[in-house]
């Protein structure tokens, strides 16, 4: 918690305490701690004056700032019709049973969380998928075994 | 026989003139004769609603007050859209001389570029332009602080209100409208917001005129269009097309030879199906996001729809009820009728449902529903069935 503390000092002294500086001070945190606990949530009430649960109602609006705790890396994989069109089922299949997780959930290591999302752009060239800020386009199931192996490996 | 459509150079065309150039020249003439050339282009927004552009920068510009934002809406969240990614990617020169323009003509001096999270891989190199640009308005002499904002993850963020609000650090809930962001915007002060291929296209009306830009199009939508094509396409990818093309000309180019409909203008756009192709003109009353998916004659119509309504179901901010529980009801309806837990009839008043969303939904979201909806289920209406 003294960690965190210290974070949310650093990037309110970043971005300013005013209400605008709501969403980047968030964005910093779930940077270094995968995702907004309690107490990081209830500090930032605290350093930008605003009830928590403004704090806790703007985070929980948003799809890339997590209230749930997260792996180290986390795997968000477009469901949208044109990835769904191209293999989206086989290559989260695929997924799962590389990393023995269910769409949601988080390895026991805390290493990887894996998600599905909503349109990621990458729709002429999919299956597409990000891992935290990574993209990775017209996946196969080899391909993510490859993938995967480079992440478990600690290659990436 | 159907024609081909028309490509266009115009916006990837190389920088043959330097885009800070463009701007440069720009300043030379006076604010009045920007808009007016503006207005006479007949630019419209290419976010999708399609508004005159040169009008926007005009009552921007006629506000009084010391402090003005233009802000560049990159939050492309609409699935099938690319577009601007491919923009800020290979021609980010040209979007950023558009919002100095902007600046310039509207006396704003801060800007943003609200860059949705999902491409946060993109801002290292858009932050060098930035940098760049900054020597270069130095030089010419502009007071113009551009910097990126970066989302959060929501579709509806998109809507430029509601892009204002998370930029405030709130829940992206659309605002009422009026007031506008032109003349109460981002905390309050007179705000142009674009997206920004618009801006790309602003700048490119500078550099070649009016006269030049408004031959290619439609009276309605002149200029070229950028359109995202995906699907069931030999040729996914980014095109830069003239508007008013014929679905059937489009699929004859971009389908595979078995396409059965084209999704025109995104999920909030129309599906049309192949017995209207010759007749739908793509950029003439349809919505212009640049959007295009195609489906062959594999693709489950009801599969489509599902996926549709599922997200727009996750998506929707849930402010007003006719959007939250809509959609959720829709969702639930299709799947009702398919499990037979419902007669077909059922269809009828989910239609009725999906129009008084379009009626009463506050923001662009809720209202867009039914076009995608009605289109599908009028037109694939044994496939929602059997």
């Amino acid at each position: 918690m003294a960690d965190t503390k210290e974070l949310i000092t650093t990037l309110a002294k970043k971005h300013g305490v005013e209400r605008k500086s709501l969403l980047p001070i968030l964005q910093g945190i779930v940077e270094k701690e995968n995702f907004l606990s309690k107490d990081s949530m209830l500090e930032v009430a605290k350093v930008l004056d605003i009830s928590a649960a403004e704090v806790y109602g703007t985070a929980s609006f948003f799809s890339f700032l997590d209230t749930k705790e997260r792996g180290q890396y986390v795997v968000r994989v477009c469901k949208s019709m044109t990835c769904d069109m191209k293999g989206k089922e086989e290559i989260l299949a695929t997924i799962e049973s590389v990393l023995k997780i269910k769409i949601g959930e988080t390895t026991q290591d805390k290493k990887f969380s894996l998600l599905e999302t909503n349109c990621l752009g990458l729709c002429d060239e999919g299956p597409a998928m990000l891992i935290n800020d990574d993209y990775f386009v017209k996946l196969t199931p080899e391909k993510i075994r490859e993938i995967f192996g480079r992440y478990i490996r600690n290659e990436i | 026989m159907t024609n081909k459509p028309k490509k266009v150079d115009i916006i990837f065309s190389p920088y043959s003139v330097a885009p800070y150039k463009i701007l440069k020249d720009t300043m030379k003439r006076t604010k009045e004769e920007i808009i007016a050339e503006l207005i006479s282009s007949g630019l419209r927004g290419r976010g999708g609603a399609g508004f005159p552009t040169g009008m926007k920068w005009k009552f921007a510009a006629e506000q009084k007050s010391s402090v003005k934002y233009v802000i560049c809406n990159a939050d492309e969240g609409e699935p099938g859209t690319f577009k601007d990614r491919k923009l800020l990617v290979e021609v980010p020169r040209k979007v950023i001389s558009g919002m100095a323009i902007c600046a310039w003509v509207t006396g704003a001096t801060e800007g943003f570029i609200y860059l949705r999270r999902e491409y946060k891989y993109l801002v290292n190199e858009l932050q060098k332009e930035i940098d760049l640009f900054k020597v270069h308005s130095k030089e010419v002499g502009l007071n113009f602080n551009l910097q990126i904002f970066l989302g959060a993850g929501a579709y509806v963020c998109g809507e430029e209100t509601a892009l204002l609000e998370s930029m405030e650090g709130k829940r992206g809930e659309p605002r009422n409208k009026p007031p506008y962001p032109i003349q109460d915007g981002f905390l309050g002060k007179p705000t142009v917001v674009n997206n920004v291929e618009t801006f790309a296209s602003a700048s490119m009306v500078c550099r070649i005129g009016a006269t030049e830009y408004k031959k290619f199009g439609t009276a309605d939508q002149r200029g070229s269009k950028l359109f995202s094509i995906s699907g069931d396409s030999p040729k996914e990818g980014v095109f830069e097309l003239e508007l008013g093309m014929s679905v059937e000309a489009f699929a004859a180019e971009f389908g595979d030879g078995d396409t059965k409909a084209v999704q025109v203008g995104g999920v909030a756009g129309f599906c049309v199906p192949r017995k209207d192709f010759a007749k739908a003109i793509i950029g003439d009353g349809n919505t212009t996001g640049g959007s295009t998916m195609i489906f062959n004659s594999s693709r489950s119509m009801y599969k489509v729809l599902h996926n549709y309504l599922d997200f727009y179901a996750e998506e929707s901010c849930g402010q007003c009820t006719p959007c939250r529980i809509g959609c959720q009801q829709l969702l639930k309806g299709i799947e009702a009728v398919k499990k037979g837990e419902k007669p077909a009839e059922y269809l009828d008043q989910l239609l009725k449902l999906s129009e008084s969303m379009r009626l009463t939904s506050k923001c662009g979201l809720g209202q867009s529903v039914t076009n995608s909806f009605s289109s599908i289920v009028t037109n694939f209406r044994e496939e929602m069935i059997y």
